[in-house]
């Protein structure tokens, strides 16, 4: 293994309570904070990726200790103590980083499995990232290879279906409930990706009116500015309730947002006009009591996934079967980065100019077939002698302990020169 | 010559009946328009021949064919069928049809069942009152059955919906708010027939023996289908009753009617007893 480190710190909606997260999450855009990354000493390469779900830093460093505490205090500032960060946070190396990395890019590791965003905020990031140098050999290849893996696993296995079909499945059945969703309105509480996927989908079928309620307004501002709707504070939830017919919960919360108690005042007042929800947090944000309530129905993400006759075993299926795209791409990765190491790279200079070597002796010996033992032995001498020689200039160039170039920028350099295979993917 | 006919129209209304239910159910199971349109005609054709047959069995008897057995339930079938038709005319409810043309055809055979006599009308009897009070009770009885209908569409749905067990039902059976404003429309007509039902058979008493109410056993059982209407009635008014409520309340009001068609009257006599 090669002496840089690929270092994968993160925060996701798993480790970390939303308000923690809410107060990291990169609103200003990524130029500024790759900046500041790239002039943390050690750091090689980088690269960041904000959602509202997810922070994910990739770093390549020698140093990765003193890497790894000037990028927690980059991303909670001062106003956390080290020991509390680290309950938050998780870290990664080299292939378990990239593993984690993968199964972010397939979606697997989303809170709604499946769903597509990601792959398109992984890009954008990524040209963010490349457009300001910081990203090189190593980064850009295990960036492209995690496009591959999301590509395969779209392609290969059913899992995203399920995510666009929970948003089919919830317009169906509100459409069920309500005869036409045209003049009715939705209230999306929390302002995460899959709300605003489920809204976007709500406002392709024609609904009237978006409301999105959000525990820090600036977020609900945002998210309500795209979706051409209103932004309200989560204490004005109850208010809010009496006038809208669907409500899409996906708060990170990981108490109950609202109570069958709250939710039967609210139904008196509206006086029992239908209302919809939709859960799909993890975990829950509503009471599923809430069902027992007169014209109140309510799906969480399992209900939903039902729905679309996925059942739970066809879905473990699919996911396994992505799981199993993962890991094999890491290894492929782990193998190319194997391969990127100055052995293993001198021992293929070598096969390969051995192989051509060998491959035209036996043409001129062909063309020749006068020539005796001695005088085949000293032809093959030769021939060896000359491709040692060549050679020598390159594996010394490889082998310089060259503060300059870093050793995967040389090995790099020397198998696009030599047109070596990536890694060891022969072996395979 | 005209028995004969009034005969024969029966046992046509019958096939029909059965033919438009036919219809209905195959459209039910395959949800192919031209099945419905098919089916819509032949339910149309039933009640124009339900109105020939009771007008002809108006000829055979002389007056309101509304006192027999048969004839109520009969009068009962016409009602419903036009009310639907009305109904329809001016909403559409998916899958409607199938169940208010099962419910037709079960009354058409109940009328076939009893005894088709024509049974001459009590001197007393002979009044304009009673196409009026008679016919307009019964106009309200087919709105309720509409609702009634419209009530158990509605739970099966609902059921659906809550126990997300979405099957065969889920697709076929219209949104919930469709139902629930079928019912409100049935119920609020159906209401408003009941009551002016009631008011002329009040009047009528009045004229034929002095007062407004007499405790007859039908009357009494009248009263409590009207307030078990009027409570419906007034919560959806007030509070917003809707949706199951809405519902459960339309089935047992039905039953109530149903009760004090036959119940009331085969069990507790009294003054409103069929012609036998």
């Amino acid at each position: 293994m090669p002496a840089e480190k690929i270092v994968l710190i993160g925060v996701n909606h798993k480790t970390t309570p939303v308000e923690v997260r809410e107060r990291m999450a990169l609103t200003e855009g990524y130029e500024q904070p790759l900046l500041q990354l790239k002039n943390i000493p050690g750091c090689k390469e980088c690269y960041l990726l904000s959602t509202c779900n997810r922070v994910e830093l990739l770093l390549v460093t020698d140093v990765a200790q003193e890497a790894e505490k000037a990028v927690t205090s980059f991303l909670f500032g001062t106003h956390l103590d080290p020991e509390t960060c680290k309950e938050y946070l998780y870290i990664y190396y080299d292939n378990e980083a990239a593993h984690h990395f993968f199964m972010v890019a397939a979606s697997l590791d989303s809170m709604i499995v499946g769903e597509a965003q990601i792959v398109g905020q992984i890009k954008k990031a990524y040209r963010h990232a490349a457009g300001l140098n910081c990203t090189g050999a190593l980064l850009n290849k295990l960036l492209h290879k995690s496009f591959t893996v999301a590509k395969r696993v779209r392609s290969e296995t059913g899992i995203g279906e399920s995510a666009v079909s929970i948003s089919y499945a919830a317009v169906q059945l509100a459409k069920k409930i309500f005869g036409g969703i045209d003049d009715k309105k939705v209230l999306i509480i929390g302002a995460g990706e899959m709300a605003e996927l489920a809204a976007e989908h709500l406002i392709g079928q024609g609904i009237a009116e978006v409301v999105v309620a959000n525990r820090t307004l600036s977020r609900a501002v945002t998210l309500a500015k795209r979706l051409n709707g209103r932004a309200v504070a989560l204490d004005e939830l109850a208010n809010q309730l009496e006038e809208v017919d669907i409500v899409i919960s996906s708060t990170g919360s990981t108490g109950l947002v609202l109570t069958k108690q709250e939710v039967k005042t609210i139904m008196r007042l509206r006086r029992n006009k239908p209302l919809f929800f939709i859960d799909i947090a993890v975990p829950r944000d509503l009471d599923p009591t809430l069902c027992d309530l007169a014209n109140v129905f309510l799906y969480d993400i399992d209900d939903l996934t039902n729905v679309v006759e996925m059942n739970k075993s066809g879905r473990q299926k699919e996911a396994v079967k992505a799981k199993r795209i993962v890991d094999e791409e890491t290894i492929k990765f782990q193998h190319w980065r194997e391969g990127m190491a100055v052995a293993p790279t001198i021992r293929a200079m070598r096969n390969k100019v051995e192989m051509i070597c060998t491959e035209e002796l036996e043409r001129t010996f062909t063309k020749m077939p006068e020539l005796g033992q001695q005088e085949k032995a000293n032809l093959e001498k030769m021939t060896r002698a000359i491709a040692s020689k060549v050679l020598h200039d390159p594996l010394q160039y490889l082998k310089n302990d060259d503060c300059e170039r870093s050793n995967e920028k040389k090995v790099y350099n020397l198998r696009n020169i030599f047109k070596l295979e990536d890694g060891k993917e022969k072996e395979n | 010559m005209i028995s004969a006919i009034n005969y024969y129209l029966f046992q046509v209304i019958l096939v029909v009946s059965v033919a438009a239910t036919c219809a209905y159910l195959i459209f039910f199971v395959n949800q192919r328009e031209n099945v419905r349109r098919v089916a819509r005609n032949i339910l149309l054709c039933s009640g124009i021949l339900q109105t020939l047959y009771i007008i002809t069995r108006y000829i055979l008897s002389g007056h309101t064919p509304i006192t027999s057995e048969h004839e109520s339930v009969f009068f009962f079938v016409w009602a419903t069928t036009w009310a639907y038709l009305s109904f329809r005319w001016r909403y559409t409810v998916k899958n409607f049809g199938t169940f208010t043309s099962i419910l037709i055809l079960i009354l058409v055979c109940v009328s076939a069942a009893v005894s088709r006599e024509v049974i001459p009308l009590p001197p007393e009897l002979r009044s304009w009152w009673l196409p009026v009070h008679a016919g307009i009770t019964i106009i309200a009885y087919g709105f309720l059955g509409l609702a009634f209908v419209g009530g158990c569409m509605y739970l099966i749905q609902e059921w659906e919906l809550k126990s997300k067990r979405l099957g065969y039902f889920f697709s076929r059976l219209p949104s919930l708010s469709a139902l629930d404003k079928l019912n409100n429309h049935c119920l609020t007509t159906g209401f408003i027939f009941l009551t002016l039902g009631i008011l002329s058979g009040a009047l009528w008493a009045k004229q034929i023996v002095g007062n407004y109410w007499r405790w007859d056993p039908k009357e009494i059982w009248s009263l409590i289908t009207w307030c078990i209407y009027l409570i419906q009635f007034h919560q959806r008014m007030t509070v917003g009753w809707r949706g199951k409520r809405a519902a459960v309340m339309a089935i047992i009001g039905f039953g109530a009617v149903i009760f004090t068609l036959w119940g009331a009257t085969y069990l507790l006599g009294g003054d409103h007893s069929y012609a036998s």
